[in-house]
C-alpha cells in the first residue's frame, strides 16, 4: 500500500478535493442551514410571511403550518403518562415517515448539531492517532435507550430530557442559552480523551432510537461496485460505524447483497466520498441483489434475501 | 451450573449470553435509578419561577412539555424564557419571573395556542381563568398602604382589578383618625400574572406571586365553618342552644362593628 496521510487521499487524487468531500459538504451545509433557519426566520418574515422554522428540534413548525416533533421525545412523553396533543403526534408521525424514507440515522449525520462536535473530536483522534480508549459494547446505547424509556415510565416525567446533551445543545443554540457550550465541550472531551467515537457510537440513546428506524428505512448505502474494491481500507477508516461495512463490501462470496442494512449506518455518505474506486453509492434497500452476484454465481443470489433479513 | 452439555461451546456461549443479559439488565436498572434520582432532585421549582398559563401541576408539566420553546416564540412580550442548565428550573422548560417580566394576560393567549403537546392546556380559552400562581402580600411591614400611605399601585395594575385584588379599609391605629387601604388578594380570581409584583414600587416587592401550592393554606378536611353550614342548612345545625345576652361594657355606646373589624361576614 502507498504511504498515505489520510483516508480519502486516493479519492482526492482521482476525483479532486471537492468531489471527494461532496457528502461531507452537503451534510455540513444541511446541518448549518437548519440551525441558520431557526435563527434567521424572524428576519425573513417580511419575505416569507411566516417563520420558516420555529421552535427547535424537539418540536417545530414549518411556515406556521407543518408541525414536526421528535418521536424519541414524544415517546418519552407518552410513557411518562401524557397523551400528547394532536399537533405533537402528527409532527412525530411526519418525522418518523421522513426518516423511514431517508434512513434513520440520517438524523445523526445531516441534522443533529452534536454530530459536528463528535466529528471534530473524531477528526482529531484520527489526525493525532490517539488511542481508542474505553470502548463499551455497541449495544450499550440500546440499553441506555431502554433505561430512558423505563425511567420515563417509572418517574412519570421525561427524566432523560433533564440530561440529554443533544436537545440541550440544540435548544441552547437556537434560544441563545448561556451554558450550552459546556455540554458540547463535555461530549467533545469525552470522545477525544475517554472513548473514541464514544458518545455517538456507543452511548447516545437518540442515535440508537433512529438506528432502530434505520433497520427498516428505505434509502441505504450500497457497495454496488464492490468487485472494484482494492482493499485500501479508506472506507473503514472514515466510517463512524465501520462494522456496518463488512457484510455488504465483503459479502459477495457469502451471497450477501451489497446494501448496508445495519441501522447503525448513519447514511453520512463518507464512504462514497473517500472511495477512489467508486464502490459505494446511495440506493434503496430493495436493490440488494448485486450485479457481480448475478455474473458470478446464480445460486448465491437466491440466498441473498435470507442473509439480508 | 448444570451438566456438561453435549456441545461445550454452545453451553459456554449460552452462559456468556445469560451473563451479558444479566449485566445489561443490571445496567438498565442502575442507570434508570441514577436518572430517576437526578430527576427527583431536579424537578422542584424555585418559588419565584412561574409557569405559563395553562400549565398543570409540575409533575404533569414535566411529563408533557417537550421544551420546544414555541410558547416562548409566540409570546409577544419578553415574559417567557427557557431554563438554562445550572438553573434551579428544570432545563429547557419555559417559565417567567414576575418581578422581571410578568404575564400580560393576552386575550388570545398565544402561548397556549402555540403549544404542540397540550402541556399548556388548550381548554384554557379565557385568560381570566388562568392559574399561574397566587399573589401574596408577603411583607406587611414595608407595604406602603400598610404604613398608611396611598400607593395602591399593585391594585391599579391588576388586570382583574376589584376582583383578584381589592383594597380593604381598616382603621389606622397609628394616626387614630385615618384609614388604611389593605391590598387583599382573592385566590379564586387571582391568575398569578405577576403584574402586581412587577409594579410594586418598593426596592424589593412586598407583594409577590408564588406557585399556588406555596401560597395557599388548607383547612383540615374535618373542619366545618358554622356560618357556612348554617347558610347551607337554612338554619343552625344544632337547635335549642340557649343564647344568653352578651354583657356590654357600661356607659359605652353599643357598636359591635368597631370591635369585630369592618364588614363582619
Ligand atoms: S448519535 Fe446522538 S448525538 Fe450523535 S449524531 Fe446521533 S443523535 Fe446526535
Ligand atoms: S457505511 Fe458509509 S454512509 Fe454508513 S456510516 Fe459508514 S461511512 Fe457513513
Ligand atoms: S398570556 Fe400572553 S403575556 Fe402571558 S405568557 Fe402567554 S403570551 Fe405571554
Ligand atoms: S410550547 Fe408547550 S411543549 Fe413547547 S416549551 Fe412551551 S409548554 Fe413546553
Ligand atoms: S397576580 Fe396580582 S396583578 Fe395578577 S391577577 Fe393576581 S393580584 Fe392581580
Amino acid at each position: 500500500m502507498s504511504a498515505k496521510t489520510y483516508p480519502g487521499f486516493d479519492a482526492v487524487k482521482a476525483r479532486g478535493w471537492l468531489a471527494a468531500h461532496k457528502w461531507l459538504l452537503v451534510r455540513r451545509a444541511v446541518q448549518l442551514s437548519i440551525l441558520a433557519l431557526f435563527l434567521a426566520s424572524p428576519l425573513l418574515v417580511p419575505y416569507t410571511g411566516a417563520w420558516i422554522l420555529k421552535g427547535n428540534l424537539t418540536s417545530s413548525l414549518i411556515l406556521g403550518t407543518v408541525p414536526l416533533s421528535d418521536p424519541f421525545i414524544v415517546l418519552q412523553s407518552l410513557l411518562a403518562g401524557h397523551l400528547a396533543a394532536g399537533t405533537a403526534l402528527i409532527g412525530a408521525a411526519i418525522v418518523l415517515v421522513f426518516y423511514a424514507l431517508v434512513g434513520g440515522r440520517a438524523y445523526c449525520s445531516f441534522v443533529c448539531p452534536m454530530n459536528i462536535v463528535t466529528d471534530a473530536s473524531l477528526w482529531l483522534v484520527r489526525r493525532f492517532d490517539l488511542s481508542k480508549g474505553w470502548q463499551p459494547g455497541r449495544e450499550t446505547r440500546l440499553w441506555i435507550l431502554a433505561s430512558v424509556m423505563v425511567t420515563a415510565l417509572i418517574t412519570g416525567i421525561m427524566a432523560w430530557e433533564l440530561l440529554n446533551p443533544v436537545t440541550i445543545l440544540h435548544r441552547g443554540l437556537v434560544y441563545g442559552v448561556g451554558y450550552v457550550w459546556t455540554v458540547a465541550l463535555a461530549v467533545f472531551l469525552y470522545d477525544l480523551v475517554v472513548s473514541r467515537r464514544g458518545w455517538c457510537g456507543h452511548l447516545c440513546p437518540m442515535g440508537a432510537f433512529y438506528g432502530l428506524l434505520g433497520k427498516v428505512s428505505l434509502v441505504r448505502v450500497s457497495a454496488a461496485k464492490r468487485q472494484a474494491c482494492n482493499d485500501c481500507m479508506d472506507c473503514y477508516a472514515i466510517c463512524p460505524e465501520p462494522h456496518v461495512i463488512t457484510p455488504a463490501l465483503r459479502g459477495a462470496d457469502g451471497g450477501v447483497g451489497p446494501i448496508i442494512l445495519s441501522g447503525d449506518c448513519t447514511n453520512c455518505g463518507r464512504c462514497i466520498d473517500v472511495c477512489s474506486k467508486d464502490v459505494f453509492a446511495f440506493d434503496v434497500r430493495f436493490n440488494n441483489a448485486s450485479t457481480d452476484d448475478k455474473f458470478n454465481d446464480k445460486d448465491k443470489m437466491i440466498s441473498t434475501d435470507r442473509h439480508a433479513a | 451450573m448444570g451438566e456438561p452439555s453435549t456441545s461445550p461451546a454452545s453451553a459456554q456461549s449460552r452462559r456468556r449470553f445469560l451473563a451479558n443479559m444479566a449485566r445489561a439488565a443490571g445496567g438498565v436498572g442502575a442507570l434508570s435509578l441514577v436518572v430517576g434520582l437526578f430527576a427527583r432532585q431536579a424537578q422542584s421549582l424555585p418559588a419565584q419561577a412561574l409557569r405559563p398559563p395553562g400549565a398543570g401541576p409540575e409533575a404533569d408539566f414535566l411529563a408533557s412539555c417537550i421544551r420546544c420553546g414555541l410558547c416562548v416564540r409566540d409570546c409577544p412580550y419578553p415574559t417567557l424564557s427557557l431554563a438554562d442548565i445550572g438553573q434551579d428550573v428544570p432545563v429547557g422548560t419555559p417559565y417567567f419571573v414576575a418581578r422581571r417580566a410578568p404575564c400580560e394576560m393576552c386575550d388570545d393567549i398565544p402561548c397556549v395556542k402555540a403549544c404542540p403537546t397540550g402541556a399548556l392546556d388548550p381548554n384554557l380559552t379565557k385568560i381570566d381563568d388562568a392559574d399561574m400562581g397566587l399573589a401574596v402580600l408577603v411583607d406587611e411591614e414595608t407595604c406602603l398602604n400598610l404604613l398608611g400611605l396611598r400607593c395602591d399601585v399593585c391594585y391599579r395594575v391588576c388586570p382583574v382589578i376589584d376582583e383578584a385584588i381589592t383594597l380593604e379599609r381598616h382603621h389606622n391605629e397609628r394616626t387614630g383618625k385615618h384609614a388604611m387601604f389593605i391590598p387583599t388578594v382573592h385566590s379564586d380570581k387571582c391568575t398569578g400574572c405577576g403584574k402586581c409584583e412587577r409594579s410594586c414600587v418598593l426596592e424589593t416587592a412586598a407583594i409577590r406571586v408564588f406557585p399556588r401550592h406555596l401560597a395557599k393554606g388548607r383547612i383540615g378536611e374535618h373542619y366545618r365553618l358554622g356560618w357556612v353550614e348554617k347558610e347551607n342548612n337554612g338554619q343552625s345545625l344544632i337547635q335549642g342552644i340557649v343564647d344568653l345576652p352578651d354583657r356590654m361594657p357600661q356607659n359605652l355606646p353599643f357598636n359591635p362593628g368597631a370591635t369585630l373589624g369592618g364588614k363582619g361576614k
